[in-house]
């Protein structure tokens, strides 16, 4: 009886074992590790790192076909945690690309704006709303600050300012150090 | 009766301090009610939630209580005229924040009238009004928790299900503030129908309204007023002082003994709790119809001649109140907006009071324990036997100071309330709250970046998915048409520009760029045609205007190349 039991409970913990074992090591994804990466990524999708947005760059950062050094709005910070990681030494960001900016957001001169649509076309992430020939307007929420619709505007109406602090969205600072 | 049945026995609170309370000299006499000031300062964002939205225009003359900024969006909060007279203007003044910062703000210039406008009715017998009703009647009072919190009442009141228990607070634990304890002495009535009122709109089975036993007069008071309605479904209960006894969750624990959980709200035990003041202005609300213009306010410390409360119209800045006190002393050296524990300093007195302040502390040069310069931590451990929310405030600095920020928040930094007694007894005296406070806004600053981020990410990949879509079906119709001989490669082309990644987003507008105009009408084209020499025109001129030009300008020329 007991060797029944304890033979019994053996199999069961062995096999719940190899199950485990299987279930990570052959566990189908997507590509992991480029997902990991472009969660890090802060999905401005400007392109100045070269690439057409975040995901194509995180891929080439996965396999290799790109340093992490090139994205301008993760700035310093985003290089230390893509760093992090991939278990890698931190390096300056790559100023070619571009330099950190502030956060920032798309403003569109109403009075001025033709109605041309060529700023939806040019916007990643569908911000800007308006029709043919009327006005458009910047969904502030959804814009990235990525200054993609500013070249494509045939009347220069569109600008960039730095999102203000308010007492909306100020954080305590850190005490001077102990 | 019978859910106040078990609680004959008191529970406590791990932690906590007796700091000396000094509310004497305040608490002696009555309160005395401020005539309204010249100017009255109305930020729109007196409370937690989203701005309420001006419903006014400069020029406007407005009577007392009449409305000024609607109540936008479900946890928000009306704003009313505190006195007769006319609005001036909207715009941006500093405010009571710690930033410093301003604000939008409604500013009223005061008639000598200080007549009340036109009012709602009042609601003549609420025992047999539907709860919606009150709800709906205490949103459009404008009125938000006057503990200090701010959060809007309506909100709250509309727990499900029902609660048992409604918690009504007049511990009034920090040093210094008296408001609620004189309002308790002087309008006891007037809390009491409010209690029974919020009772009624919660459909919770009973009301406790606890007191710390340093306020005898208040307890009698209160217990006078209960006796007097005769409501057999409230008590009041006596709680010992000690400081933090009116934090939300250590009152709970002390009336009832059970825990809120870890980033939980007490709606999951059943259990809402409002402040007394709050009682009061929803009676007031409901039996008047007169919306929230004023409140109980402690003007106190060694740096205000005669200390004392006053009831004063929201809007009155800070030092029309501190001069209606006596103005300052010699002594005065910090302003403090809020009690000496979770208040913040003021760097200026012209900032107005909100509806959620229950104290200006005038302190003198060594009133308070002055910001020493902090020693490292010695790891003594007093700061863990302080805490009353349970946590490991040492832990919790160590993490914050490294910028550890998410270790912080899996040690339970949100459960912190900021009571400052882990600070008040280190030896090392280190700004341990506003380390907390740092690494809370630094995690909530990476939530909001993570959730735009995400959103971000989610509405490329839509665009993508969409253009993906448009290009194939644009391939179909091609390849449908068949009438010309080489379909086949033009369908290929766009398709396999969407599939290579890396040239879609730019070559969009490019590749649209040249349609748009064609289908345009000939007037707009021309209209677009002279806007663009105007703009062409521009670019030449900020050429000419040599390199100093910056950023926007300089960009459309540098970027054309993108495509
Ligand atoms: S530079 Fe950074 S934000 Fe811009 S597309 Fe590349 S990865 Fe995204
Ligand atoms: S509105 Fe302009 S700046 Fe904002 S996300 Fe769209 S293209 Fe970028
Ligand atoms: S590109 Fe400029 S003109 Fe055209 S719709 Fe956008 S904002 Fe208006
Ligand atoms: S009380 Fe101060 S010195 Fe002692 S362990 Fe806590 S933080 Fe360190
Ligand atoms: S401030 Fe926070 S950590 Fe410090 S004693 Fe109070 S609840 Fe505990």
């Amino acid at each position: 009886m007991l060797v029944a039991i304890v033979a019994l409970t053996l199999l069961a913990g062995l096999s719940g074992l190899l199950l485990g074992y299987a279930a990570v090591r052959f566990r189908v994804e997507g590509d992991p590790l480029a997902d990991k990466i472009d969660a890090v990524l802060p999905q401005t999708q400007c392109g100045q790192c070269g690439f057409a947005g975040c995901r194509p760059y995180a891929e080439a950062i996965a396999a290799g076909a790109a340093d992490i050094d090139r994205c301008p709005p993760g700035g310093q910070a985003g290089v230390e945690a893509l760093a992090a990681l991939l278990g890698v030494e931190p390096k300056p960001l790559d100023t070619a690309h571009g330099v950190e900016k502030p956060p920032q957001l798309a403003v569109i001169d109403e009075t001025q704006c033709i109605g041309c649509t060529l700023c939806i076309q040019a916007c990643p992430v569908d911000a800007i709303v308006g029709a043919a020939k009327h006005m458009h307007t910047v969904i502030a929420q959804e814009c990235t600050g990525c200054e993609l619709c500013v070249a494509p505007c045939p009347v220069d109406c569109i600008h960039m300012v730095p999102i203000a602090t308010t007492p909306a969205n100020w954080a305590w600072p850190a005490p001077r150090a102990a | 009766m019978g859910v106040l049945d078990p609680l004959v026995r008191l529970w406590r609170f791990n932690g906590g301090l007796h700091p000396p309370t000094r509310k004497a000299p305040s608490n002696a006499q009555p309160a005395r009610a401020l005539p309204p000031p010249p100017r009255l300062l109305l930020p729109l964002t007196q409370h937690v939630g989203a701005a309420a939205r001006p419903v006014v225009n400069p020029g406007q003359h407005v009577g007392r209580g009449e409305l000024l900024a609607a109540a936008d969006g479900y946890v928000s909060a009306a704003l009313h005229a505190p006195t007769s007279g006319t609005v001036v203007a909207l715009e941006a003044r500093p405010i009571a924040h710690p930033s410093g910062l301003s604000a939008p703000c409604l500013v009223l210039d005061a008639d000598d009238a200080d007549a009340w406008g036109a009012l709602p009715a009042p609601l003549a017998d609420w025992r047999t009004a539907a709860a919606a009703e009150i709800r709906r009647r205490v949103r459009e009072a404008g009125i938000v928790g006057l503990g200090g919190a701010a959060f809007p009442t309506a909100v709250k009141l509309a727990a499900e299900p029902p609660p048992n228990l409604l918690i009504v607070n007049g511990a009034e634990c920090e040093p210094y503030i008296t408001c609620d304890d004189r309002l308790m002495r002087e309008r006891a009535a007037a809390i009491v129908g409010g209690v029974l009122i919020l009772r009624h709109a919660l459909g919770a089975a009973a009301a406790l309204v606890a007191i710390e036993d340093d306020k005898p007069e208040a307890l009698a008071a209160m217990r006078a007023a209960v006796a007097a309605s005769g409501a057999a479904e409230l008590r009041v209960q006596a709680v010992p002082t000690r400081y933090p006894s009116g934090g939300e969750r250590q009152l709970i624990r002390v009336l009832t003994g059970r825990e809120v959980p870890s980033g939980g709200l007490p709606a999951e035990l059943g259990i809402v709790c409002q402040n007394v003041a709050t009682a009061a202005a929803v009676f007031e609300a409901i039996t008047t119809g007169r919306p929230l213009t004023a409140r109980y306010v402690t003007v106190t410390g060694a740096g205000v001649h005669t200390p004392q409360v006053v009831e004063a119209r929201i809007g009155t800045p800070v030092a029309d109140l501190v001069a209606a006190c006596g103005g300052y002393t010699a002594a005065a050296a910090r302003l403090i907006y809020g009690g000496p524990m979770m208040g913040f300093a003021l760097a200026d007195d012209g900032v107005p009071l909100g509806k959620g302040g229950n104290c200006i502390l005038v302190a003198g040069a060594t009133e308070l324990a002055p910001p020493a310069p902090a020693l490292p931590c010695i790891r003594c451990g007093d700061c863990v036997r302080a805490c009353p929310a349970d946590l490991l405030p040492q832990q919790l600095y160590w993490h914050a100071r490294a910028r550890e920020f998410e270790r912080a928040g899996e040690l339970g930094l949100f459960d912190c309330i900021e009571c400052g007694c882990c600070a008040a007894v280190c030896p090392s005296r280190l700004p341990l709250v506003q380390y907390y406070r740092h690494a809370k806004g630094e995690l909530l600053a990476a939530e909001r970046e993570r959730h735009k981020a995400d959103l971000a990410r989610e509405r490329h990949g839509a665009r993508q998915a969409r253009q993906a879509r448009e290009e194939a079906e644009r391939a179909a119709r091609l390849a449908a048409k068949k009438a010309h001989p080489a379909p086949a490669p033009e369908a290929a082309a766009p398709a396999a520009a969407t599939a290579t990644a890396p040239a879609s987003v730019a070559t969009a507008p490019t590749a649209a760029a040249s349609p748009a105009p064609t289908t345009t009408d000939d007037p707009r084209q021309a209209a677009i045609a002279a806007a663009l020499a105007r703009a062409q025109a521009r670019r030449a001129r900020a050429a000419a205007d040599a390199t100093a030009g910056t950023s926007t300008d300089a960009a459309p020329g540098d970027d054309d190349g993108r495509g």
